[in-house]
């Protein structure tokens, strides 16, 4: 049988999502049979995101240019896209600042007011992205095929999540076992 | 011709980062910059929140170590109540704490690191990390993901679950520990024990054969800084902040966490949402200081346990005294362990942890707190100001990572300089570089309060600023 091909990427979030994941413990030794794993900020080196990925765990909300440069990317070239965890459903704490209008008010808070020397604005085109107006969730930007909420979602929900997917099946979100918030 | 190059996204690290490496017209390497492309704001959109709130959001900060917002935030909220709380609240608190060091330092050393001292840093990137443990090593995988599973098991027995749990509250903890709980634990003990001493053999030879990563992975002199207990003993949670420089000279100490801006400073550069916080007496940039464990290792006097003290006189032999290399990281986090174990070991018959007077009430007593612990990544401050209400009119948050940022710039740049050679760069040299970074353990989802990925790019920039390769290792 040959291997899914299985990624995972952070977005606007915490890395608790994958933290998480890493919480499957000695089932990710078991998992590691069925799939190999092309992009992962946590379990892999590889700096491109591949063609022909067959699942996608995508964490956090979409919050500057290179989030948004990334999502786009990834819909393209990845079969089931998987909203994980509620900043990726709902955009959750990252979209806190939505409400005060804009990126500028949070980065004067921390650049200006909250510095000592050299108060600035980080800004550096093509290194530092700039930051979007509103944080989004995922499926605003881009069309998403399983949600999976919590936050993070708990070890049972991710393998509950993922084992059918390994089969090429679909994992049945429903009940607060598998659909529940924070 | 000069170019950059530049490094994105830094992998097996917890964040998003890029790195650029600047060379000269010669090739060489002038200079190196460690970008963090993420922020999230943290300190504006907290404002008009209540208090008590703030550690259920803060956690989300991060992931990797909410604890220790929990562990921060519920202690600036003890200092808004004016209270004192009740000893099993504190006990608890700790305890929670040491699981936190023992799976954080756990996912650092074997799920992020260790690929690099085992599969090597020139090894297939497709296939160094944690999978490719697995299969190269699977029984050493899975005794580090057992000890990892140990910590978070811990904060999940007290808190109800590993990651956010809402059970650090201003004036103590909710709930105790169950005697189950206490049997799990003490249970579990020994192997966690074994599987650390396994690690640190490890690692000790492979020092032997890493002389070139010492010597080049960020050595040089720095001050540290860290929390100490009352006889200079190796603390995590408590006690009060030291300065040391790298002769083992204490240049500051007994300094109070309420005063940290008065030695405290923050400065921005264009180029990365991270700060970089200096040691205000010395200036900026010269007040570069390090933290978190190899700064905690070198500034304490002793850590108090026996296991842990014996290492630590091992420790010093080799280092010559106080450890200046960077590379040191991966070992003093292995003490750090070593002793967050056998404090375990040492609170977990204790009958406080299962009493059910673990908090103590009362209203708005003060309109500003600053709380501070000491997170797996280093110091760590909360700074809140409230009215009347308890809702929040100012935050400030000084993080464990930001702290290092000087220092990890200093260290890549070290690195580059020695491994970049000529225009033909190898994936293994960039990986070297990384590998800079995630000798701090760097988390910067929590340094910049930011949107967590942590991806890194390569840029070659020439003299003439132009970009001249781009480096996506693949
Ligand atoms: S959903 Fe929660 S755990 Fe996941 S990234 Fe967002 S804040 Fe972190």
């Amino acid at each position: 049988m040959s291997k899914i091909k299985f990624a995972t990427v952070w977005l606007a979030g915490c890395s608790g999502c994958h933290m998480s994941f890493l919480d499957l413990d000695e089932w990710l030794i078991e998992l590691a049979e069925y799939v190999e794993v092309v992009y992962s900020p946590v379990g892999s080196d590889l700096k491109e995101y591949p063609e022909g990925v067959d699942v996608c765990l995508v964490e956090g909300g979409v919050a500057n240019e290179d989030n948004l440069e990334l999502i786009h990317l990834i819909r393209k070239r990845t079969k089931t896209l998987v909203s994980f965890g509620d900043c990726a459903v709902t955009a959750n704490v990252p979209a806190m600042r939505n409400m005060l209008g804009g990126s500028e008010p949070v980065l004067r808070r921390g650049y200006l007011e909250l510095a000592d020397e050299t108060p600035q604005l980080p800004y550096a085109p093509g290194i530092v992205p700039e930051l979007l107006d509103r944080v989004l969730p995922v499926h605003e930007v881009v069309p998403v095929d399983i949600y999976m909420p919590g936050c993070p979602p708990d070890a049972h929900r991710i393998k509950a999540t993922i084992e059918p997917l390994l089969k090429g099946e679909k994992p049945k979100m429903e009940g607060r076992d598998m659909i529940k918030f924070g | 011709m000069a170019k950059t190059v530049i490094i994105d996204p830094v992998t097996r690290i917890e964040g998003h980062a890029k790195i650029s490496i600047y060379l000269d017209d010669r090739g060489e390497v002038d200079d190196a910059r460690f970008h963090v492309v993420e922020y999230r704001g943290f300190e504006k959109f907290c404002e008009g929140r209540p208090f008590t709130e703030m550690a259920g959001i803060t956690a989300r900060i991060c992931g990797i170590c909410p604890v220790s917002h929990l562990l921060a935030s519920a202690k600036t909220g003890d200092k808004i109540l004016a209270v004192k709380i009740p000893p099993a609240g504190e006990k608890l608190r700790r305890l929670m704490n040491l699981g936190q060091i023992t799976q954080s330092h756990a996912l650092s050393f074997f799920h992020l690191s260790s690929p690099d001292f085992l599969l090597g840093w020139d090894s297939d990137p497709a296939k160094r990390n944690v999978f490719g443990l697995i299969a190269s090593d699977p029984e050493l995988a899975r005794a580090g993901i057992r000890l990892r599973q140990f910590g978070q098991t811990v904060i999940e027995l007290l808190g109800a679950r590993k990651i956010h749990a809402a059970w650090a509250v201003p004036g103590g903890v909710r709930t105790p520990l169950s005697e189950e709980g206490r049997t799990w634990i003490r249970d579990r003990l020994p192997e966690s024990r074994q599987t650390l001493n396994l690690a640190l053999n490890l690692f000790k030879d492979l020092l032997n054969r890493f002389q070139t990563e010492v010597e080049q992975f960020g050595q040089f002199r720095s001050l540290f800084m860290g929390l100490v207990g009352k006889n200079g003993e190796w603390e995590h949670y408590g006690g009060q902040i030291r300065f040391t420089d790298s002769d083992a000279k204490i240049v500051a100490d007994s300094l109070n966490e309420d005063d940290y801006q008065d030695y405290l400073g923050e400065a921005v550069e264009p180029w990365s949402y991270l700060k970089f916080p200096y040691y205000k007496p010395l200036g900026y940039p010269d007040g570069i200081y390090r933290v978190g464990p190899l700064a905690r290792v070198n500034i304490c006097s002793h850590f108090g346990t026996p296991e842990a003290d014996r290492e630590l006189q091992e420790f010093r032999q080799r280092a010559g005294g106080v450890a200046t290399s960077s590379f040191y990281y991966h070992y003093a986090r292995l003490l750090e362990i070593l002793a967050a174990l056998e404090r375990i070991e040492q609170l977990i018959d204790d009958p406080d942890l299962t009493s059910n007077r673990t908090r103590a009430t009362g209203g708005i007593n003060q309109l500003e707190g600053i709380g501070v612990s000491e997170a797996p990544r280093g110091t760590l401050f909360h700074h809140y100001q409230v009215d009347e209400n308890g809702l929040i009119k100012k935050v400030n948050l000084i993080i464990a990572t930001g702290q290092n940022n000087l220092a990890m710039n200093k260290t890549i740049t070290q690195i580059a300089k020695h491994y970049i050679q000529g225009t033909e760069i190898t994936e293994g040299m960039l990986n070297r570089v990384e590998a800079g970074i995630r000798a701090f353990d760097p988390c910067l989802s929590c340094s910049t309060h930011a949107t967590g990925q942590m991806p890194l790019q390569v840029e070659l920039i020439g003299a003439d600023g132009k970009v001249l390769n781009q480096v996506w290792r693949n």
